[in-house]
């Protein structure tokens, strides 16, 4: 079977496939957006009743595998009476994964904004609050921004492996398209080569729009 | 919620776990074996005056770099037999993962050259040295000293993603869990202590890697 003809007849599988990846990859992003930028700020806190949480927080989901933890949260879970449907399941783990890691990005980003910029804020009396939102957050979201291309399309990757909890994404629909017909170096390539076209010219190329458009917005352009 | 916790079982099923963590550390450090060696090379190959061969090597980084591990496990795996070779799953799966790393520990190695002085490169030329001679006693021990740091990170990266070779039947930790989970119909206890061998495994693995690095830092005086 010429790999055209392997197009033509797995194609809608491959798309219907695509788009649950696209998707699982955008709820995964939502998720590990809101759990760094919570865990990163609560790291930063004075007070260790807030921090501590966070830190266990990151060193757990960071110190073992996002399988490990996929696993656990789809059949363990369960068993304390959280039943997730596996969809939800898949893009939950893979959000708070990418969102321990996310978190570190947060806090060394806040971290390396200057000190006069720290100090400067107080000094024209604004409110810690106000520091952060309106000085701070700014200058460290385009120091974030760079990392956090790579971090995504490491979460990218990480949603291959919600199809080991029969979520149909690309992964699953090429292991079933692999089981049916034996076509194995057609379908893993054509996935390979779809992963990668996501990765290197959807992910890269708005990541790059974004850290302009920041840029632009600090008047850095 | 009711916590339904089997001390029993869960020390009945530890001796298996931790003979399974045995093979995960040996397929981590095989693995990992193969990235450091064909991470050089592929690093160095960058550096060649071959445009054309420069150019695919850099290509080739980029696609191991940003396609998932479990497609190409699978990949390896699958597509052998399709041409009439025929891996085991410890091989394909070592070769998956060596392969994997290596795109990511060459980009480290580059870093590392891309950092050593100028001066260093136009004294070996001044001093007439051979190109292995260079690299051998010149460029990589300069260069590879602070990449220690990079590459210990990605050492405790290729063991956290060693469950991943379960996937092709390689009996590692994750694999062992999931045969004693369907074995007793418990999931808890197996997964539960996975995860806990992992953290135990990793984060000393981790500080060890941070304390080193500070040394390091200390030593080169910086």
């Amino acid at each position: 079977m010429s790999i055209w003809e392997f197009l033509r007849t797995y194609g809608p599988a491959l798309a219907s496939g695509t788009l649950t990846t696209c998707t699982e990859f955008v709820l995964a992003t939502a998720i590990a957006i809101i759990v760094a930028v919570v865990m990163g700020l609560a790291k930063l806190s004075s007070n260790w009743l807030i921090r501590a949480p966070a830190i266990v927080y990151i060193e757990i989901f960071r110190g073992t595998s996002l399988l490990v933890q996929l696993y656990w949260i789809f059949f363990v879970l369960p068993l304390f009476g959280i039943t997730l449907p596996k969809s939800i399941a898949g893009f939950l783990s893979v959000g708070l994964n990418c969102g321990a890691y996310g978190a570190e990005l947060v806090r060394g980003a806040i971290q390396s904004v200057p000190r006069g910029q720290w100090e400067a804020a107080t000094a024209i009396s604004l409110s810690p609050a106000v520091r952060m939102r309106r000085i701070i957050l700014p200058q460290a979201l385009s120091i974030m921004l760079p990392p956090w291309g790579n971090l995504l399309i490491e979460l990218l990757k990480g949603t291959a492996l919600v199809a080991l909890i029969s979520v149909s994404d690309l992964m699953f629909e090429v292991k079933q398209i692999n089981a049916m017909t034996y076509l194995s170096a057609q379908a893993f390539g054509t996935a390979l080569v779809i992963y990668y076209l996501l990765a290197r010219f959807l992910i890269t190329p708005f990541m790059r729009w974004l850290e302009r458009v920041v840029a632009r917005g600090l008047g850095r352009v | 919620m009711k916590l339904d916790w089997h001390w029993d079982f869960a020390f009945e099923v530890l001796p298996r776990l931790l003979w399974a963590t045995v093979n995960t550390l040996t397929a981590a450090g095989a693995g990992y074996a193969i990235a450091l060696v064909l991470g050089l090379i592929l690093a160095l190959a960058q550096r060649t005056n071959w445009r054309a061969l420069t150019v695919i090597v850099r290509e080739c980084v980029e696609f191991i770099r940003s396609t998932p591990l479990v497609l190409q496990v699978f990949f390896v795996f699958y597509v052998g037999p399709q041409f009439g070779i025929n891996l085991s799953p410890w091989t394909s799966g070592l070769a998956a993962i060596g392969i994997h790393y290596s795109a990511y520990l060459s980009e480290v190695y580059r870093s590392g050259i891309d950092a050593v002085p100028r001066g260093q490169w136009e004294a070996c030329r001044a001093l007439n040295l051979p190109l292995r001679k260079k690299y051998l006693r010149i460029i990589l021990p300069q260069a590879l000293v602070p990449a220690v740091p990079g590459m210990g990170n990605y050492l405790v990266g290729i063991f956290k993603d060693t469950p991943i070779l379960s996937v092709i039947g390689v009996a590692e930790l994750m694999q062992m869990a999931n045969t004693i989970g369907s074995e007793n119909y418990r999931f808890l206890e197996p997964f539960t202590l996975v995860a806990l061998i992992f953290l135990f495994i990793s984060l000393p693995a981790a500080g060890l890697v941070k304390l080193f690095e500070r040394r390091l830092r200390l030593a080169m005086g910086l």
